[in-house]
């Protein structure tokens, strides 16, 4: 493969993928023009503090934005989103009508909060969702000490935000429609310690529980969940935690291959339906799904801030390629901070098919659980036993590189 | 080359352990413990691992070791 640098390159996303992305690019000697377009006003800001520290910290929250290095020379055109994508003009298409050629595109656009099931009328005040740092600070400003919050699903997010309510001395309430928290995640054990977590910090936590319905006001506020268990459980403020899914909304009849993310081969080139390879165009962080060695090259989205840090890095040092690129083999990794205990992991929990538990002390606040896929170690995850992780990393990096290719049938 | 890491931010994600292992390691309790002046051949892992520290503790510069 040859082809020239590019000279003009379109970053679409202002978080961390496309900002590491675009320092990543000026790092590795690109010289031309850099346009960064986010669809939120704000520049670049961290996420992971805006389920922890900013629902916390007093008297104000904590700052959150991300230092821009001097030397970015970047265009920022920010509160306007990417609408549309002509793969043929090479050409991006802002809300407000802007069309940006480029020679070299970046996909960094992320993830936004899943809603509601279509089926359940949500009342129009004090049902929230967090995702951006304007959610964040409209959820602080709900968690006052003395009201009651629900929060719908016990994943990472609803996890630390019941956590960080329960430090401001709300009443907490969490729904999670699994048999323990994180389940599919980090498996029954890991899940049920975490759930034993919660539950010793005095958060009501409902397993196998769903949410059937909303009470509200004649103000439009909320009051009450109705639960699958026949509960009314009473709310002030309501935090639906369901998940999240990749933004490609603005890529749809694009012609490139955006179910549940970005499709991307192994050097995080987009790929088109029919799975050729997009010229010029990379993805990076949340939106890209890329083939993950430890899930047998399934290709999954990672919505880690690692992954974004270390995806940026590869995305522009594979657009800057004139020669074959490097493949992104990096493990994966993600962490949790939950009443002080601080859960860290490597590899891929959620692919395995068992779960070895090394050492289980919750009154010590220690676990180490190893996760293995057909007798293959395919992640770990420790709480208070970091310094463990980085034995076992050696080994999932040695697992993640490329799959060999499989001897011809004899 | 110079480190230093800000002792009140590091909260032990061992993403610096992971970069650069001759520089940083945790004790058993993950309490972390570093080279602050690490050699100079060392520098892209040092830069790498103050890249990938989640909360920024971790300054590298240049000066006598």
């Amino acid at each position: 493969m040859r082809r020239p640098a590019p000279r003009e390159i379109v970053v679409v996303g202002a978080s961390l993928a496309g900002l590491r992305t675009a320092e990543a690019l000026r790092a590795q000697g690109f010289t031309g023009s850099l346009t960064i377009v986010g669809a939120e006003p704000h520049l670049p800001y961290d996420r992971p503090p805006l389920s922890k520290q900013v629902l916390t910290a007093q008297p104000d929250p904590p700052g959150t934005a991300l230092p821009l290095p001097a030397a970015l020379d970047a265009r920022w055109l920010l509160g306007r989103p990417a609408v549309g994508l002509d793969l043929t003009a090479r050409t991006v298409l802002l809300s407000d009508g802007t069309r940006l050629p480029y020679d070299g595109l970046v996909l960094a656009t992320g993830s936004a909060a899943r809603g509601t099931p279509a089926a359940l009328a949500v009342p129009p005040r004090g049902v929230l969702t967090l995702r951006g740092l304007d959610d964040a600070l409209a959820l602080r400003a709900a968690l006052l000490p003395g009201r009651r919050l629900v929060v719908v699903g016990a994943g990472f997010l609803g996890g630390e935000v019941a956590a960080a309510a329960r430090q401001r001395g709300l009443d907490v309430t969490l729904v999670e429609a699994a048999a323990q928290p994180l389940d599919r995640a980090i498996g029954s054990a890991a899940g049920t310690y975490v759930g034993d977590l919660h539950r010793a910090a005095g958060i009501d936590l409902r397993t196998r529980t769903t949410v059937t319905g909303f009470r509200a006001g004649a103000n439009g506020h909320v009051t009450a969940v109705e639960l699958t268990t026949g509960d009314t459980v009473r709310a002030d403020v309501v935090l639906l935690a369901l998940g999240s899914v990749p933004a490609t909304g603005w890529l749809a009849g694009s012609g490139m291959a955006v179910d549940g993310g970005v499709h991307c081969d192994p050097y995080l080139r987009a790929l088109r339906s029919d799975g050729s390879v997009v010229d010029g165009v990379v993805a990076a962080g949340d939106v890209a799904r890329v083939p993950q060695p430890l899930a047998d090259g399934a290709r999954l989205t990672l919505g880690h801030w690692t992954n974004a840090v270390e995806q940026g890095a590869a995305a522009a040092a594979t657009l800057l390629a004139t020669g074959t690129p490097a493949p992104f083999t990096t493990v994966p990794s993600f962490w949790s901070d939950l009443h002080g205990a601080r859960i860290r992991s490597v590899g891929l929990p959620a692919a395995a098919d068992e779960a070895r538990i090394v050492e289980h002390d919750l009154a010590g606040r220690h676990l180490e659980v190893a996760y293995h896929r057909r007798g293959r170690l395919v992640g770990a995850l420790t709480i208070g036993r970091t310094a463990r992780l980085a034995a076992y990393r050696t080994v999932l990096r040695d697992h993640s590189k490329p799959a060999q290719k499989p001897a011809s049938a004899a | 080359m110079h480190i230093t890491v800000d002792m009140n931010l590091c909260e032990s994600h061992g993403q610096c352990v992971f970069a650069a292992p001759d520089i940083f390691s945790f004790d058993d309790e993950d309490y972390l413990a570093y080279d602050a002046a690490p050699a100079d051949a060392l520098r892209d892992r040092a830069e790498k691992a103050a890249a990938v520290c989640p909360v920024r503790a971790i300054t590298v510069s240049a000066g006598a070791s």
